[in-house]
């Protein structure tokens, strides 16, 4: 480029076509914000404005005020739903998280049969969620010949009862998460992992430090970002649970595993109270909402 | 001695060394694809027993997948693959339109339309299910009314916040000169965008793809709503109907799963690069 080339266009064109710049750039984005506008946002107005209201198809909706947070908040089931999404939640989230971490660290390396065991080990993840839990359901199966309690059985473990008792089928579902959620969490601590400065381990090898203490020192610190974001997205996909519940139990045995999206839905869309279910969901955008800040807040307070 | 890893396991060698490799890495890949291979044996499989599902085969049938067809099942599975396609088709086209103009272009606004898209991945939509229902019943202005409409279940899946961001990102490393020199042959806006910036961007196009074909195939309370007749069941939500069927115990439901998965499973089989590349992307950036 040694002579600039005389250019007549731009300069009197430059105005109109930047406008009509901005009109294409709209025209482009028209059809995802409309589908938003209509399936996310409306939605979500919708939504709020019905959380005050005693929703009433055909005769029209009656103002309420805040009558159907007060209804829900006293209704013992959604607060024992609340809980159990807690706890379901926290237990597949740290589970899948110690397992994922601990799992990455053993299979680190560039060999090719480590990028089989990968391969073959991620495959719960990308698997539909309705069909493995069919699959899981079957292998829970209660009696001593149920696949897992002939596994245990073999370890000398009498047959459990799983999903079928009002003490064991929370629990059961949470193996069943954590068995999905370890690979995803291993992928990514994994990816984390090939981050980490190997000079430092020469270094910490040299002063004459332990696998442990180099581990210790070195490598978890280098995953904590990873670890931060991990954290906040499985416990809030915990949070909303559905499909994994319904499919399993459904709730049962006696509301014993009934979370706070089951009974959103048996609310809304089985018994028909919408408002009260609409009130519940926004409940649970707030808990999600406080669960986000909180982990943020956390995050900022740990040194570096 | 070698710094490839946090323990050092790779470099580690002898008898016991291998042994412990072996039982390690065997129990990780029995554990993790040990459900899903007795899925597929079982399918196949003669028995009938509710609790009849195991690794080791007992012997071969197709029994239970023309049982399978006989309770209408591929009628379910039809249907998944319409909105699948459908809607797969939708949102690529969504999302490469939106991103050709986050990536390429300068207007006022910009910054507000990310955050709207951030805003709708933030935004669970099981929050949202309930008035959903209620807004594809009477859809303003029209009252058009989608609910038991395969429309029901294509158009709200059509935009995805996550595929506009990956493939915004994308396209922001295609350089303008291509752009220009087309520009400068002529070309209009939808041609350049055609002929120039998507070939170019076919990789991510990989990525958005088997990414939203897993997140299309897994719907399930979308489907859920929407669907009023049995007849429009896509696959996950009718598999729990076929739970209770007396006669051919568990093989139509054990067929109708492996039906269920195998698409996802092969979608994510033959994309594994870009479905990493995908994941470790999205996830690292939050």
């Amino acid at each position: 480029m040694t002579t600039p080339l005389p250019s007549p266009g731009p300069a009197p064109r430059s105005l109109p076509g930047r406008r009509s710049g901005t009109l294409t750039a709209w025209l482009f984005l028209a059809p995802a914000l409309l589908l938003f506008l209509y399936f996310k946002f409306i939605p979500m107005f919708e939504g709020l404005r019905m959380s005050f209201f005693e929703v009433r198809p055909y005769l029209g909706d009656e103002w309420v005020g805040t009558d159907n947070y007060r209804t829900i908040l006293a209704d013992s089931a959604f607060v024992s739903a609340m809980w159990h999404s807690t706890l379901l939640a926290l237990g597949t989230t740290v589970g899948s998280l110690v397992l994922g971490l601990l799992l990455a660290l053993l299979i680190e390396g560039k060999a090719r049969y480590l990028w089989f065991v990968r391969t073959a080990a991620f495959l719960p993840v990308v698997t539909t969620m309705a069909a493995v839990a069919e699959v899981w359901r079957i292998m829970y199966h209660p009696g001593d010949t149920g696949m897992i309690n002939t596994i245990i059985g073999w370890l000398g473990i009498g047959p459990q009862p799983f999903l079928a008792s009002e003490d064991s089928s929370l629990l059961s579902i949470m193996g069943m998460g954590i068995w999905r959620g370890t690979p995803y969490d291993m992928m990514i601590f994994l990816a984390g992992l090939v981050g980490v400065d190997r000079t430092l381990y020469e270094a910490a090898a040299v002063d004459g430090a332990s696998t442990w203490r180099r581990l210790r020192h070195v490598t978890l610190p280098a995953l904590r970002p990873v670890f931060w974001i991990l954290f906040t997205l499985a416990a809030i996909r915990g949070l909303r649970v559905f499909v994994e519940v319904y499919v399993l139990t459904n709730g049962g045995p006696d509301g014993s595993s009934e979370v706070l999206m089951t009974l959103i839905y048996k609310l809304g869309l089985q018994r028909g109270d919408l408002g009260v279910a609409a009130a519940g969901s926004i409940v649970l955008f707030v808990a999600t909402l406080l669960l986000t800040v909180l982990v943020q807040f956390l995050r900022r307070r740990q040194p570096r | 001695m070698r710094f490839d890893s946090a323990l050092g396991l790779e470099a580690r060698r002898g008898p016991l060394a291998t042994i412990a490799k072996i039982v390690l890495y065997g129990g990780m890949v029995i554990v993790f694809t040990g459900p899903l291979v007795g899925l597929l044996v079982s399918a196949f499989g003669e028995t009938l027993d509710p609790t009849g599902f195991s690794i080791v085969p007992d012997g071969f049938t197709l029994e239970n997948f023309f049982r399978a067809g006989e309770m209408g099942v591929y009628g379910y599975l039809l249907n998944s693959f319409v909105v699948v396609g459908f809607g797969l088709l939708l949102q690529m086209l969504v999302s490469v339109f939106a991103a050709y103009s986050l990536a390429r272009k300068k207007f006022r606004g910009m910054s507000i339309v990310l955050l709207i898209m951030l805003a709708t991945m933030m935004l669970p939509e099981e929050v949202i299910i309930i008035p959903l229902s209620v807004v594809l019943a009477d859809v303003p202005p029209f009252h058009l009314d989608l609910i038991g409409s395969y429309a029901g279940m294509i158009l709200p899946v059509g935009a995805w916040g996550f595929s506009i961001l990956v493939m915004t990102e994308f396209m922001k490393e295609v350089p303008v000169e291509l752009e220009e020199a087309a520009h400068i042959d002529g070309a209009g806006e939808l041609r350049t965008f055609f002929t120039i910036i998507l070939p170019l961007c076919r990789p991510a196009l990989g990525v958005i793809g088997v990414f939203g074909f897993t997140m299309i195939w897994d719907q399930y309370l979308l489907p859920l709503i929407v669907a009023t007749e049995s007849s429009q069941w896509t696959l996950p939500i009718a598999l729990r109907s076929l739970r209770s069927d007396e006669d051919s115990g568990i093989g139509v439901l054990l067929a109708a799963s492996l039906l269920a998965l195998l698409p996802s499973i092969i979608a994510f089989l033959l994309f594994q690069r870009q479905f990493m590349r995908g994941l470790t992307s999205g996830a690292i950036k939050g």
